[in-house]
């Protein structure tokens, strides 16, 4: 009998990617024998359009490049504009930006459990998960106004100051983490089944990992002790004691498997707590910020010629911002790239050798936003006929699997 | 594992290229209240040597790879590479960032995809918005425009091969947009 393969796309609508994403598989009964990445369905330029307006203006638009990493983004935007124009943050400053960083990063790594969860089959797990991400949801939308896009960020330090019953709120919250994050622990990392699925699939080397240039909680989870906030002394992370956090901590080796994904994620959330406890400890007092008219910061700026790179460990791994100012009203460059785009290409490695009903663990196991999956078609090239298999499908496949390996 | 301190990496690069290092500057900023601090180093080399920057650059260390960022100059396009030196140790790393300027009359860098096969999506990128050719790079359809995008028009550009008519500080440059608008309504 002739080897009959047949080619499956997946995608292309995929939002937390700067572009879109469709994946062309070729599989040969049920594995995975070739993968062929095809982003950029809808590329919105969002870097054209900052190099239209003024460096205020792009704060607001970097914070909407991605609805999640909302404090990533302008954070690092406005450590470029820092660095070209020698303007220095205030400590207070640096330390609310850290305190709404790691809120953020809490809520990412608690929504990536949800959808974990949610593709192995397991949807009480998602609402559960989902239930305990809505307190720092709630916590920021107290500290900021909003749950998402909080707007606090701006060249030279934040926009709001935290209070005294802010700070309350925020002790509040790590408390009630402190005491489910026993809970989330045992669901992911105990349970037989969560296990079976996760172990040994998706696999990603340290050696690709490294070639490929992965970054944030999927290059560690393959054993490189790479994070930002360790490696360099930037804002209030200067003073704090951060350690990359690999899967050995906790299981005693490094695999970089799916499981060895979930462990950094959720080992990040106790140390972010940490975090934010510590900053709020030794929160200093002072000015927020460096310039508070916007009119004379503005002025400033456009008499900078100079250029300037931020770095920011994002929930999703480094995201990092070139400025490039040359005496005129707008940038003259203004580059953004967001971590996905690094880790795009670990697919590549993760997926080859697997099955179709671990597509979806394995694509969401470097925290894209998953959504991408609204269409796959299967397509028999000796008869030329279509079977278009929805998200709703790949999804069937994916918990009819866990069903059937549950011991 | 030896570290290198910001100036000693300078002038290494100094001493393997000579001349062809056209710029080289180290900036340091001190952060927090407890004022650790941390290097850039910007590195501006020719065009030829910049392959084997890359290369040399590999044996201090594999480098972590960023991105890259392109400028149009006018008579020239200006291309940064941003990498990254001794990753994985607290407050070690180092970025390094290459800076390398290529005439719009040869518009070609060779592919750094053979040392750091992760820089595959970047130089795509260059290809697509600024028309750079990349040698060694094997052809593909457009990763971020539309497929059917025009050919011959890069967005980062500012000269006639631009998109967009206010490209440069409000300067009118091309008429492309206006040009493929007509174009549509007549079909």
């Amino acid at each position: 009998m002739s080897k009959m393969t047949y080619s499956v796309p997946i995608g292309p609508v995929h939002p937390s990617l700067k572009e879109p994403m469709t994946f062309n598989f070729k599989i040969y009964g049920e594995h995975i024998e070739e993968v062929c990445l095809a982003p950029g369905d809808n590329h919105r330029g969002i870097e054209f359009m900052g190099m239209q307006r003024n460096p205020v203006q792009i704060i607001y638009l970097a914070e909407r490049i991605c609805g999640i990493c909302s404090a990533s983004h302008p954070f690092a935007f406005c450590k470029a504009v820092e660095n070209a124009a020698g303007i220095e943050v205030p400590e207070r400053g640096q330390y609310i930006r850290v305190i709404i960083a790691e809120l953020e990063r809490i809520h990412s790594h608690i929504l990536w459990a949800g959808v974990a969860a949610h593709e192995l089959g397991f949807d009480s797990v998602l609402y559960l998960s989902w239930k305990a991400r809505e307190v720092v949801l709630d916590t920021l939308e107290i500290l900021s106004g909003n749950r998402i896009n909080y707007g606090i960020f701006m060249i030279g330090g934040v926009r709001r100051d935290i209070s005294t019953e802010q700070v309350s709120a925020i002790r509040k919250t790590i408390n009630y983490y402190r005491e489910v994050y026993g809970k989330i622990e045992d669901i992911f990392l105990n349970d037989p089944t969560i296990a079976l699925r996760t172990k040994k699939v998706g696999i990603l080397t340290e050696e690709d990992a490294l070639r490929l240039c992965a970054v944030g909680p999927t290059a560690r989870a393959s054993g490189i002790k790479k994070d930002v906030r360790q490696d360099q002394p930037y804002s209030a992370y200067a003073d704090l004691k951060v350690k990359a956090i690999t899967p050995d901590v906790f299981t005693g080796e490094v695999n970089g498997d799916v499981y060895d994904r979930i462990v950094v994620r959720l080992l990040e959330l106790v140390q972010s707590l940490e975090i934010i406890e510590q900053c709020l400890d030794n929160l200093p007092s002072g000015e927020i910020v460096a310039e508070k008219k916007l009119v004379k910061l503005l002025n400033q700026l456009k008499r900078v010629k100079g250029r300037g790179v931020g770095r920011h460990e994002a929930p999703r791994g480094e995201c990092i911002h070139s400025v490039k100012l040359e005496e005129a009203e707008t940038p003259e460059v203004w580059k953004a790239r967001a971590p996905t785009y690094n880790n795009l290409m670990t697919w590549v490695p993760m997926l080859l050798g697997q099955q179709i009903a671990d597509i979806p663990i394995v694509i969401a196991s470097i925290d894209p936003c998953i959504a991408c999956m609204d269409r796959v078609t299967i397509l028999n090239k000796d008869t030329g006929q279509k079977n278009v298999l929805t998200k709703k499908d790949l999804h069937e496949l994916s918990v009819q699997k866990t069903r059937r390996i549950t011991p | 594992m030896e570290y290198m301190k910001s100036e000693e990496i300078v002038e290494l690069f100094k001493g393997k290229f000579g001349d062809s290092i056209i710029d080289s500057q180290i900036e340091s900023k001190k952060e927090g209240v407890k004022k650790n601090s941390y290097n850039t180093i910007w590195l501006e080399i020719k065009i030829e040597n910049f392959k084997d920057a890359v290369k040399f650059l590999g044996t201090i260390q594999f480098p972590h790879f960023a991105m890259i960022s392109g400028d149009d100059l006018g008579d020239k396009i200006e291309l940064t590479y941003y990498f990254s030196l001794y990753y994985g140790e607290r407050f070690k790393e180092i970025s390094l960032n290459i800076t390398t300027s290529l005439s719009k009359k040869e518009l070609k860098i060779s592919t750094i995809t053979d040392l750091i096969p992760g820089a595959q999506t970047a130089e795509r990128e260059i290809i697509e918005m600024f028309g750079i050719k990349v040698e060694g790079l094997p052809d593909s359809p457009n990763l971020f425009l539309p497929k059917d995008f025009a050919k011959d028009i890069y967005p980062f550009r500012r000269d006639e091969k631009g998109i967009y008519p206010l490209s440069k500080n409000g300067k009118y440059v091309g008429d492309n947009i206006v040009k493929r608008e007509e174009e549509v309504k007549k079909s």
